[in-house]
């Protein structure tokens, strides 16, 4: 079953005209090992088991699907569905991943783990299993993000991790990624690449993939449980693209199920400020990074700077599954904007009492959008991928809120006293 | 391949040839100029010019700083072809172009290669272009005549070291060690057992880059590599000590190819 997963996705690490692993020389016995390493994996059943108990042990799983009824009632049409991953230990369907990359470094003989976050989240998580399994652990972070979301900055040192500020080229994520390949060039022989989303070289897409489809493996017995059906539509914020691979995955040969990922359409598409390659068709096949993807470039083939208000959507490529997904319209792609993102956030908060990340915002802004146009029958699913904590201070900033501007205020006065 | 003659010939002269590097447009075009004349008349054999990329990934931080500072001037792939165009007009000493394969992309890659070789470019090095992803460069090079150059490094298994040197041209650029360019390498023996065995193994001309930071690195080479790559360190000397320090550093290279 797992393997067949794989087959559909793609082969030799393309999917369509995307993939490869378009590395330097010196990293390709790295990326070689690793594949081998994963390849393995795929067939044992014994390493699927011992992961998933180590999530349901620690990370909390199978995470709850929980039916949006105030949503569900305030619009009065399709029912909404909500996959926990806000509900995972460390806030963020990121810490799948990293446990099942864990296991992979014991099985590969590494003591040492590098990692690049955007958000924040991918670090946490990255720190969290560096602390849990014993590994030294260096976290890359564009300096622009580290100030953004220095909570996590905090909890990463916390936990034990090193982490290091980036301020070459954007000093964003993609910036973060290119300083851990300098890093896993020099150090491969003990230090595995955590690579948090599903881009990068092959195997990066489909492992990140692979690990995230607990997902959507969870997802499909909850709501036939619930339902007795598929759900009609799944919307999943669209970065990278690692919880929307997740939330995809199992539902991809289900084709009355459709597939809607959204992206962060920023200050809008005349703005030039967001990073949405798909739906604002604004992104080229380029390739950088280990990958070949749509990646959002100038003629020259220079990576532009992109914008979201949410530093987890932020990313200049595309995972290359979502880019052949899309190019063959099993995925749709939609865009939201910051300003739709706040409107959301505002609905979710007070009329489920959650508190979403703003990148999971975006996906429920991307039903918000669409949900006219579906019937009281219909059954939505969206993957809620992280808890909004992190995002205090954006979305503090964003709703203007004059409490909290003066808590801000006087707690940096307490501490410049 | 004309490339191929060049280096065969300046190798009957000297014991080891040198190849040194600039970045198109750090700090700007005119310095660019002044250094690559002053590799000229120190008797620099071949020369690297660099086409900035966003995301330069195999460079350490030096470069990765200078490749950002040139493209937030605003300059262009086109402005470094027509740079690249006039020294390779002005200075009988072959050029070769490194760059990102993104660059290569977007301008088509065939198209690449054709605008090189009209602008007397006799080659082009591509680190992040590896022989199982960028078969159609390597041939289409080939073709042209264009020297593509393939990169190998310790950790490359036999059967992938010869792969590399039949898809490439020119000669092998071999990085002695992990990592990105700018640190120091350490050329123990078993680093030149490396090259020795590549050399070997390869039958081809191995160029060594990566960390050499001056005459006693080129000085250990002879008589395993063929040609030395100074890349980091010239921009380092240029940044610290001028044009005149540069001339000093590259007046004592040139004299390892007279001591006995």
């Amino acid at each position: 079953m797992k393997n067949e997963m794989i087959n559909y996705l793609g082969q030799n690490g393309y999917f369509g005209a995307y993939g490869g692993r378009y590395v330097p020389e010196i990293l390709i016995p790295a990326v070689d090992e690793l594949n081998q390493a994963f390849q393995e994996i795929l067939r044992d059943e014994d390493f699927y088991k011992q992961y998933y108990n180590l999530l349901m042990d620690f990370s909390g799983r199978p995470t709850p699907l929980t039916y949006a009824a105030g949503l569900s009632a305030y619009f009065g049409k399709a029912k909404i569905f909500i996959k926990r991953e806000d509900l995972n230990h460390s806030g963020a369907h990121k810490i799948n991943n990293v446990l099942g990359q864990g296991l992979l470094m014991k099985k590969l003989g590494k003591t040492r783990v590098i990692a690049e976050t955007g958000a924040g989240q991918h670090g946490v998580a990255t720190a969290i299993m560096a602390a849990k399994m014993g590994f030294q652990a260096t976290i890359y972070m564009g300096a622009e993000d580290a100030e953004r979301q220095y909570a996590n900055v905090f909890w990463m040192k916390q936990l034990g991790a090193e982490v290091v500020p980036v301020t070459t080229g954007t000093a964003t994520l993609k910036d973060a990624i290119n300083e851990a390949l300098r890093d896993w060039a020099g150090n491969f022989d003990n230090t595995h690449y955590a690579l948090g989303t599903a881009c990068g070289p092959r195997p990066f897409p489909e492992m990140v993939t692979f690990f995230q489809s607990v997902i959507s493996k969870e997802m499909k017995k909850q709501i036939n449980d619930i339902c007795g059906k598929n759900p009609d539509r799944i919307y999943a914020c669209l970065g990278g693209g690692s919880n929307a691979m997740g939330a995809f995955v199992e539902f991809l040969q289900e084709p009355g199920v459709e597939l809607v990922a959204v992206e962060a359409g920023g200050k809008g598409e005349a703005s030039g400020k967001h990073a949405s390659r798909i739906a604002y068709a604004k992104a080229k096949t380029g390739v950088s990074q280990g990958y070949k993807t749509l990646f959002l470039q100038d003629d020259d083939g220079q990576m532009l700077d992109t914008w979201s208000i949410s530093a987890g959507l932020d990313y200049v490529g595309v995972s290359p599954i979502l880019a052949h997904l899309a190019e063959t319209k099993r995925v749709r792609v939609l865009a939201a904007t910051d300003a739709e993102v706040i409107e959301a956030f505002k609905l979710i908060i007070s009329k489920e009492g959650l508190i979403p990340a703003l990148e999971s915002t975006h996906a429920f802004a991307g039903i918000f959008k669409e949900i006219a146009d579906t019937k009281p029958e219909d059954v939505i699913v969206v993957n809620m991928s992280g808890r909004g904590d992190k995002d205090i201070f954006n979305i503090g900033e964003a709703l203007q809120d004059q409490g909290w501007k003066t808590f801000v205020t006087e707690r940096g006065k307490a501490y410049a006293d | 391949m004309q490339i191929e003659k060049q280096i065969e010939a300046m190798r009957r002269e000297k014991k080891i040839l040198l190849m040194t590097h600039q970045i198109i447009g750090y700090p700007d075009f005119a310095a660019n100029e002044k250094a690559i004349e002053c590799f000229y008349n120190n008797g620099v054999d071949l020369i690297e010019l660099q086409i900035p990329f966003s995301d330069p990934i195999a460079d350490g931080p030096v470069f990765t700083k200078s490749n950002q500072a040139v493209l937030e001037k605003g300059i262009k792939v086109s402005d470094c072809l027509k740079f690249i165009e006039r020294m390779a007009r002005k200075y009988p000493i072959p050029f070769l172009v490194m760059t990102y394969y993104n660059i290569l992309y977007q301008y088509g890659v065939e198209a690449f290669i054709d605008r090189c070789k009209e602008i007397g470019v006799q080659g082009t090095i591509v680190p992040d272009a590896p022989l199982d992803e960028a078969r159609a460069y390597y041939d289409y090079s080939r073709q042209q005549g264009l020297a593509a150059v393939s990169i190998a490094t310790p950790y490359s298994d036999p059967k992938r070291l010869q792969e590399i040197a039949d898809i490439g041209s020119g000669f092998i650029y071999y990085v002695p060690r992990k990592g990105v360019t700018g640190s120091k390498t350490t050329f123990d023996s078993e680093i030149l057992d490396g090259i020795q065995k590549a050399k070997k193994e390869t039958g081809k001309t191995i160029a060594v880059g990566f960390g050499i930071q001056g005459p006693g690195d080129v000085a250990h080479l002879i008589g395993t590599a063929d040609i030395a790559i100074i890349g980091s360190k010239i921009q380092l000397v240029l940044e610290t000590e001028g044009l005149s320090g540069l001339d000093q550093f590259l007046g004592d290279i040139a004299r390892v190819n007279k001591e006995e």
